[in-house]
C-alpha cells in the first residue's frame, strides 16, 4: 500500500469526517473530526491497513484559532514501513476526544502526558491522571500561555539572590 | 496524597515502594509494589522526576541554540539524539549533506550506540551483582569515548551534528584510535559473554522473566533491541535506510523468546553489528586529513586589522588546524543554513556578517512554515523528532518520540504476578534513561 | 620507643581520618551520572582517593554526591535524603544543573540544589569530565582537613 493509496482509502470509507488528505515533506497526513477518531483509528489498525502501532501522540497549541489544541497521532505499519499522520483540532473550551487506550496500550501513557502538558481530557481513558508533574501542580506547561519560569515549587527554597 | 494503588491495595496485602533513589534503579523512577509475600500483586510506576521541560525550553531558543539539549536526552548517546533533530530540520529545510559528512554521521551514531549499549548491559549485570562484567564494559566505553572526544571535543555532550553536516572532519590520527576502540571492545564483548552468557545466577535472573509476546510489543509500541527481542525485525535503519545505511553491510539480531535474557543477547550481538559498520565506514572516509597548518588565531586577528590574512588560522576547539579547507567535505554549501568557518569569521567582513545574520535575533536559521516527523535509530529505538514550524527563527513546537517512554510503559504489566528480585533486571534490560523518558 | 608512637592533636586525626574513609551516596539522577560511572570506574577510580565505596543507603555515608538535574518534583527527595543522613555530612553539587540550575532555567527545574540543601563544594561542567570530579574530592577533602570537627560530645558542651 502506497501513501496515496492509504490517503485515498480513508477518504473513501470516511467521506463526511476526513476533512483533508496531503503528503507534506513525503509524510501521509490526514486531518480528521475528532468525534470520529477513534473509530478512524481502530479502521487503521485493522486489516488490510494494517497500522499496527501507535509510534507517537502529541499536541500542538495554537493559541490564536478557535479550534486551539490540535491532537497529532502518528501511526506505524511494519509492512512495508508505512507512516501515517492523523490531526485532530478541539475547541479551546473543551478539549474532550476519544480515547484510544482500548486500541494501544501505550495510548494510556501517551494520553496521560497529553492531559498533563495540555489539558486534552480524552474520553474512556481508565486513569487519566497527570504523568510527569506532581499532585498540586497548576496549569498545563506545554500551553502557549504558561510562562516558561512558572515554578511551583514543592518545598519552601531559598529566593532568587 | 493517595496513590492509585493505595487506594486499589487490598487491605491484607504488603504495600512496597521502590525509588525514586534506589541503588538498583540508574534512573529516578518510583515502583510502588503491592506484595503478596514475595510476588507482586500489582504495581504502579511513576515517572516524572527527570522532567526537566525540553520542549517547552525547545520553543524558546532558537533552532541552532537548542541543539544543545538534545544531547541531554539520551545522554549515553547523545550523537545519535543530534542526528534525530539535525535531520528533522534538514527534512524541513531540504537540505542536502555532503557524502562524507554522511558518513562521519553513520560512524558517529554507531559508536554511540555501542556506548549506549553498554552502558545499559553493564547497569543492568551489575545490578545483578556482576560488579567484573560492569568495570569491563566501562573500560571499553572510555576507549569509545577516547575516539569520540579526540574528533568532537567533548566525552558526552558533543553538539557534534549541526545542521548541514558536521562540526568538524575527523581527527589526522582518528582511524587508529577508532581501530584500538574497536579492538578493545570487541575484546570486552568476548570477554563479558564469558562471563554472562552462561553465568546460572544471571540465566536465573533473566532467562524466562517479564517475557514479551510480539504483539503486546507493538501495541505498546516497543521498537529497537527490545522489539527485535521478540522476534519482530523492525530496524529504521533497514526499514527506511538513511544516511549511507543501505549501502552499509550489517544484520538485524532477533531474539526469540522476549525475555531479558534475549534484551541483553540482541544488544550484545548489536555491538558486533554496530562494530562490524564502524569498520565499513573506515574505507570511505580513509581520506586523510591535513594536518595543522597556518598561523595563530591571536596574530591572525592582529594581522587582519592591517590586511587579510593569506595564510589559513589554526583554529577551532578540536579541532586540528584551520577548517575551512575541509568545509565543503564536511557541511553543506548553503550559506543561508550554514555557520561560516570560524577563520572566516574572525578575519573576513563577509565572514562576520554572515556569522551575524546567523545570531541575530529573528534572523537566523527560519525553516519554512510546515511539519516534519523523521526517526533515526536511537540505541533504545525509534528515536522520532515532530517538528512544527511556523517560519519564525525558533521551532513553534517540537516533540520527541521517546523510544523508552513506550518500554516503560509495559513494565508495570511485565512485572505482574513476579518476584521482587526480578523488577530489577527487567528493570534494567530496559534501559530506562531519564532524559529521555521524562524530557 | 623510636617511631612507636606520634603526638598529634585529636581533631587533626580524626580529620585525616574522616577525609580519606568518605563513604558516598550517589543521587544519580541525569546524565551527570554517566561521568560519575566513569569517575568510579577502573580508568578514573576514585577509590585512589579513599572515596570508593558507595554505600545506597543514606544512613551510613557522609558525602551525598547529588549528581544530575533536580527537578521540583524530586526536591523533596532529595531533602528527606540529606535529612536522614547522619552527621558528620558533606554535600558535593556534581554539575552546573546542580550547581545553577544549568541550562534549564523553565519551569520544571530546581534552580540549584542549595535552594533546598546547603552544599560543601560545587563542581561545574556540563557533564564535569572525572579529572574535574577528582578535583572536587580533592578540595573536599581540603575542607574536612582545616574546618572544625564537630564531634558530638562537644556540641553537647557548646
Amino acid at each position: 500500500m502506497e501513501k496515496e493509496d492509504i490517503l485515498t482509502a480513508l477518504r473513501t470509507s470516511f467521506p463526511e469526517d476526513v476533512l483533508e488528505t496531503s503528503t507534506p515533506l513525503g509524510d501521509a497526513a490526514a486531518v480528521v473530526k475528532p468525534e470520529a477518531l477513534a473509530g478512524i483509528m481502530a479502521f487503521l489498525k485493522a486489516e488490510p491497513q494494517a497500522f499496527t502501532m501507535l509510534l507517537d501522540l502529541t499536541c500542538v497549541d495554537h493559541p490564536d484559532r478557535l479550534d486551539r489544541f490540535e491532537m497529532v497521532y502518528h501511526v506505524f505499519a511494519l509492512e512495508g514501513a508505512r507512516r501515517l499522520r492523523v490531526k485532530a483540532s478541539l475547541p479551546a473550551a473543551e478539549p474532550v476526544i476519544g480515547s484510544l487506550a482500548g486500541l494501544w496500550k501505550n495510548a494510556v501513557w501517551l494520553e496521560r502526558e497529553a492531559f498533563d502538558m495540555f489539558g486534552v481530557r480524552f474520553e474512556g481513558h481508565p486513569d487519566l491522571r497527570r504523568l510527569f508533574m506532581y499532585d498540586g501542580f497548576e496549569g498545563h506547561p506545554l500551553r502557549k500561555d504558561y510562562p516558561l519560569r512558572g515554578r511551583q515549587p514543592r518545598l519552601p527554597m531559598r529566593p532568587d539572590p | 496524597m493517595t496513590t492509585r494503588l493505595q487506594a486499589q491495595a487490598r487491605p491484607e496485602s504488603l504495600l512496597l515502594n521502590m525509588g525514586p533513589s534506589h541503588p538498583a534503579m540508574h534512573g529516578t523512577i518510583r515502583i510502588m509494589l503491592e506484595l503478596d509475600g514475595e510476588r507482586i500483586l500489582n504495581s504502579e510506576v511513576e515517572v516524572g522526576y527527570l522532567h526537566r521541560g525540553f520542549e517547552k525550553t525547545c520553543e524558546h531558543r532558537t533552532w541552532f541554540n537548542l541543539l544543545i539539549y538534545t544531547d541531554r536526552l539520551n545522554y549515553v548517546s547523545p550523537l545519535i539524539n543530534n542526528l534525530g533533530y539535525v535531520m528533522t530540520v534538514e527534512k524541513l529545510l531540504g537540505l542536502e549533506v555532503p557524502e562524507r559528512a554522511q558518513w562521519i554521521r553513520v560512524l558517529m551514531s554507531e559508536l554511540s550506540r555501542i556506548s549506549d549499549h553498554l552502558t545499559c548491559l553493564a547497569a543492568m549485570a551489575m545490578e545483578c551483582g556482576a560488579f567484573t562484567a560492569f568495570l569491563y564494559k566501562m573500560k571499553a566505553r572510555e576507549f569509545l569515548w577516547d575516539a569520540i572526544e579526540q574528533t568532537t571535543g567533548a566525552r558526552m555532550t558533543t553538539s557534534y551534528i549541526r545542521i548541514g553536516g558536521v562540526r568538524a572532519d575527523l581527527h589526522p590520527d582518528f582511524e587508529a584510535v577508532v581501530r584500538r576502540a574497536v579492538d578493545e571492545t570487541r575484546k570486552v564483548v568476548k570477554d563479558v559473554r564469558g562471563l554472562l552468557d552462561k553465568n546460572p545466577i544471571f540465566l536465573g535472573r533473566t532467562r524466562d522473566i517479564a517475557v514479551m509476546t510480539p504483539d503486546n510489543a507493538l501495541s505498546y509500541g516497543w521498537t529497537g533491541p527490545c522489539l527485535r527481542s521478540t522476534g519482530v525485525a523492525y530496524d529504521v535503519r533497514r526499514a527506511q535506510p538513511y544516511l549511507t545505511y543501505d549501502r552499509l553491510d550489517f544484520e538485524i539480531p532477533v531474539g526469540e523468546r522476549g525475555d531479558n535474557f534475549d534484551r541483553y543477547l540482541v544488544r550484545m550481538s548489536e555491538m558486533e553489528q554496530s562494530l562490524r559498520i564502524i569498520e565499513q565506514c573506515l574505507k570511505p572516509l580513509a581520506r586523510t586529513v591535513p594536518a595543522p597548518s597556518g598561523i595563530a588565531p591571536a596574530e591572525a586577528i592582529r594581522e587582519a586589522r592591517r590586511r587579510r590574512p593569506d595564510d589559513p588560522v589554526r583554529l577551532s576547539p578540536n579541532l586540528e588546524g584551520s577548517e575551512k579547507a575541509v568545509y565543503p567535505g564536511i557541511m553543506a554549501g548553503d550559506k543561508r543554513y550554514v555557520l561560516p568557518p570560524k577563520e572566516d569569521a574572525y578575519t573576513t567582513i563577509e565572514g562576520l556578517i554572515a556569522h551575524f545574520k546567523h545570531f541575530m535575533a529573528g534572523h537566523g536559521l527560519r525553516p519554512p512554515k510546515g511539519e516534519a516527523y523523521f526517526a533515526v535509530e536511537g540505541g533504545n529505538g525509534e528515536l522520532g523528532y515532530y517538528i512544527v514550524s511556523d517560519g519564525s527563527d525558533r521551532p513553534y513546537r517540537l516533540h520527541l518520540r521517546a523510544p523508552c517512554f513506550h518500554i516503560v510503559s509495559a513494565l508495570e504489566e511485565l512485572i505482574r504476578g513476579r518476584y521482587v528480585a526480578d523488577v530489577i533486571p527487567t528493570f534494567g534490560s530496559m534501559n530506562m534513561i531519564g532524559g529521555e523518558l521524562d524530557r | 620507643m623510636a617511631g612507636n608512637f606520634l603526638t598529634t592533636r585529636f581533631e587533626a586525626m580524626l580529620a585525616w581520618g574522616r577525609k580519606f574513609s568518605l563513604f558516598h551516596y550517589p543521587y544519580v539522577t541525569a546524565c551527570c551520572g554517566m561521568e560519575y560511572m566513569s569517575a568510579a570506574c577502573a580508568h578514573f577510580d576514585i577509590d585512589r582517593f579513599g572515596a570508593g565505596w558507595t554505600r545506597f543507603s543514606p544512613r551510613q555515608s557522609d558525602l551525598l554526591l547529588v549528581v544530575g538535574t533536580i527537578a521540583q518534583k524530586l526536591a523533596p527527595v532529595l531533602k528527606t535524603v540529606y535529612d536522614q543522613m547522619t552527621e558528620p555530612k558533606w554535600v558535593i553539587a556534581f554539575g552546573a544543573c546542580t550547581v545553577s540550575g544549568g541550562i534549564y532555567d523553565n519551569y520544571a527545574v530546581v534552580q540549584g540544589i542549595d535552594r533546598v540543601i546547603p552544599v560543601d563544594i560545587y563542581i561545574p561542567g556540563c557533564p564535569p569530565r572525572p579529572e574535574t570530579v577528582l578535583d572536587g574530592l580533592l578540595k573536599l577533602q581540603e575542607k574536612i582537613k582545616t574546618q572544625g570537627q564537630d564531634w558530638r560530645w562537644k556540641k553537647k558542651t557548646s
